[in-house]
């Protein structure tokens, strides 16, 4: 199914969801708000997207960008479900109980980006050790380790 | 050189199998040929030091053997990134060994941070911040040739130890020096033992 | 206390003994040579009630450092990640980054870069199978299985000069044209490797200690691999077929006539079993994709050497012999992504750990471990 398809489908079955949906470089993006997310995510998942492929997080300058990528064997397509949170206190609703996938790509977000997902089971540091301090992706990170490349291009 | 090394003539020579050497020699002879390598792998240097271990590039023939056991090696080849979170491992496995104790860097990570020196807040750059490194090896990852050239430098750094305290044998240390013409030895000429001026007289 | 009758040979199993809970931590350096893995186990007497993974003992930050270094100097970077395949991580790193900035690869690159991650691939199942068969203890089929690895990696020496991290495929194609006489090699090679399949199939799988060892353990149901984001050889052996070269096909796949392993069990046999046949499946298409090859262009012309794209993001993934390797990038329009996101393929499957393994003694822990097939630099990054 391609994207045209896949937007009119979406449209056909969840009507609310289709001025959300948007083609960017061929790739289709919903867009949602923090409190719609849960929704959005379950009619998703009851449209047919079944595996959950990604979860991650982009530092923009006022606020975090969540980015999901959903699949749909059946029908053969996928797509991004974008969400934005606010850098003072991002909290996200968890989507871990509709796809366990989510409960360790969560964890990283969180580890990276200090991103809380509200209702996660298990939320703590996964790559990093658990006394550290501060969230290394966020480009306001400070650390006197860092050694900063110099730029020869 | 060492008389244990011609141990073979020496008791073929009709003296009725009584070799005479120095038990600094026969110390340091045992503890190098029969160096068991703990493999301390972290990330893509372990490949190389697997391959190493294996059929091609056979090293048991050197007498290592890689045993995953502290307790039961002598040398630590860390073969890898060290993070800060597994620094603390790694030095707890390295005091774990019982001394005569070596440790081998092995890759460029471990030597100096390697490719993850700039721009990371999680990779100790070398792992020479908290173990007493031997022997490095460049390389990214070094071949398992240049491992095993590795141990045969540790080999010849034995050579130079002594069981007696604070007293070593520089005299016996055999490392190639920059001037050296033996590597560039032609045909017909034997290579030197690694002195300058030692090498390259016509056979 | 009497054993007579007892069938396992364990106190707790007849009542005679209270066991209490006992908690062992295995890793982070262990001899299970996957990698750095720490593994926390509570055990009631041999069986293990919870295991929980804790990793990041290889998080070197390579997502960090990919936001100052350019396009083309990230290429190293992501060979570092999946060590053992780093032609593919490579090529899911270049799909991205030529769909973010609308590169058209030539056809001889991208030839040369499906029979590269084909041998590739055929040389991660080897690493995987004989450091799961050296689990079970098996030791020889570990070093017939790098022999196998050895004879790929002096392809690769002769193709690109690197025997572990290669570097090879760049954006826009590849860094160099295969050199005389290299198809000829990599024809024999595939000759001789399904008879060394044969046989590595009659020592290891044939074995009756492995299939008693292998065999129902660490089964993972074909509906809970959809739900936790399993992909590779891992789904597939639970009987999900799913398999991107077919299913979301992508470069030049779709000319190729393959087929793909499927497991029915979900167990640690069936995913071993799905990798060995998928090199099988792997010699099919390389022997295809050479005949098909012409000659030609290897890189894309006119490419810059500071790529600067277009702001926006892209995501794009490829089947690697762990899964679904994903790469994300976005870009803000200057020379450095703003951010590049790995999807890693083994971190998804590692999840899967503390589920598979309740219940199993711990001796089977290992060998679950191994059938996952983790690799520490893809997982941690």
């Amino acid at each position: 199914m391609n994207i045209t398809q896949l937007r009119e489908h979406l449209c056909a079955t969840y009507p609310d969801l289709c001025p959300l949906f948007s083609i960017e470089f061929g790739d289709g993006v919903l867009s949602v708000e923090p409190e719609r997310l849960r929704e959005a995510a379950a009619n998703l998942k009851d449209l047919g997207f079944d595996r959950l492929g990604m979860v991650t997080a982009v530092d923009r300058p006022t606020h975090f960008e969540l980015v999901y990528r959903l699949y749909s064997r059946s029908m053969s397509a996928a797509l991004f479900l974008k969400c934005n949170v606010g850098r003072g206190e991002s909290e996200a609703p968890t989507l871990s109980d509709l796809w366990p996938a989510a409960l360790w790509q969560e964890r990283e977000t969180y580890d990276m980006f200090g991103v809380v997902f509200a209702g996660h089971p298990d939320l703590r540091r996964i790559l990093l050790p658990d006394e550290w301090e501060g969230f290394p992706l966020r480009k306001d990170y400070r650390d006197d380790t860092m050694i900063r490349r110099p730029d020869y291009i | 050189m060492a008389v244990i090394d011609r141990l073979g003539e020496a008791l073929g020579d009709g003296e009725g199998g009584i070799v005479l050497s120095t038990v600094d020699s026969l110390v340091d002879w045992a503890r190098g040929k029969s160096l068991w390598a703990m493999p301390m792998g972290t990330a893509c240097c372990a490949m190389e030091l697997i391959a190493a271990s294996f059929s091609k590039f056979d090293f048991d023939r050197h007498g290592t053997f890689p045993r995953p056991d502290p307790r039961h090696t002598d040398v630590m080849v860390v073969a890898g990134t060290i993070t800060k979170k597994m620094a603390p491992a790694v030095k707890r496995l390295y005091e774990q060994m019982a001394e005569p104790k070596w440790v081998i860097a092995m890759g460029n990570c471990a030597v100096s941070g390697g490719i993850f020196y700039y721009d990371t807040y999680s990779v100790v750059r070398g792992v020479d911040e908290f173990l007493p490194v031997d022997v490095y090896i460049g390389g990214c990852p070094p071949r398992p040739e240049a491992l095993q050239d590795a141990v045969l430098r540790l080999r010849e750094l034995i050579a130079t130890e002594s069981i007696a305290p604070n007293r070593r044998w520089e005299g016996a240390l055999v490392l190639p020096m920059p001037g050296d013409i033996s590597f560039g030895a032609r045909p017909g000429e034997r290579a030197g033992t690694g002195r300058p001026g030692a090498g390259g007289e016509p056979e | 206390m009497t054993f007579y009758n007892d069938r396992t040979g364990l106190a707790q199993d007849n009542g005679i003994a209270e066991t209490g809970e006992l908690v062992v931590n295995v890793g982070p350096s262990h001899p299970s040579t996957h990698g750095v893995c720490r593994v926390i186990v509570h055990l009631d007497g041999e069986t293990v009630t919870k295991a929980e993974p804790v990793i990041g003992y290889l998080h070197r930050g390579i997502e960090k450092m990919a936001e100052n270094r350019t396009y083309l100097q990230i290429v190293p970077l992501t060979d570092r990640l999946d060590y053992v395949g780093s032609m593919y991580a490579n090529w899911a790193y270049c799909r991205a980054v030529e769909r973010l900035a609308g590169i058209l690869v030539p056809e001889r690159a991208e030839y040369l870069r499906v029979i590269v991650c084909e041998l590739q691939r055929i040389a991660s199942h080897m690493m995987a199978l004989g450091s799961a068969a050296a689990d079970t203890g098996a030791a020889t089929m570990f070093i017939y299985a790098f022999d196998e690895r050895e004879r790929i990696i002096e392809a690769f020496e002769e193709l690109c000069g690197a025997r572990l991290t290669y570097n090879y495929v760049r954006p826009g194609g590849v860094s160099f044209d295969a050199p005389d006489g290299w198809t000829e090699t990599v024809l024999e090679f595939c000759r001789n490797h399904r008879s060394a399949l044969d046989m590595m199939d009659r020592l290891y799988f044939g074995n009756v200690i492995t299939r008693q060892r292998t065999k129902g353990l660490g089964v993972l149901s074909a509906d809970d691999a959809i739900a936790w984001g399993a992909s590779g050889p891992v789904a597939r052996g639970s009987g999900v077929n799913w398999d991107l070269r077919k299913h979301d096909t992508y470069s030049v796949y779709p000319r190729f006539d393959f087929d793909v392993p499927v497991g029915s069990n979900g167990d640690c046999y069936d995913r071993a079993r799905v990798r060995l046949f998928e090199c099988y499946e792997s010699c099919r298409i390389i022997e295809q994709a050479i005949a098909q090859m012409d000659p030609g262009q290897v890189k894309a012309p006119g490419l810059p050497r500071l790529l600067a794209p277009r702001p926006g993001d892209a995501y794009d993934h490829i089947e690697s012999a762990r899964g679904s390797l994903g790469v994300y990038l976005v870009s803000d329009g200057s020379v450095r992504p703003y951010r590049m996101k790995v999807r890693s393929p083994a971190f998804c499957n590692l999840a899967l750990l503390p589920m598979l393994a309740e219940g199993h003694m711990l001796s089977d822990l290992v060998v679950i471990l191994g059938s996952l097939d983790p690799v520490f630099g893809e997982v941690d990054r």
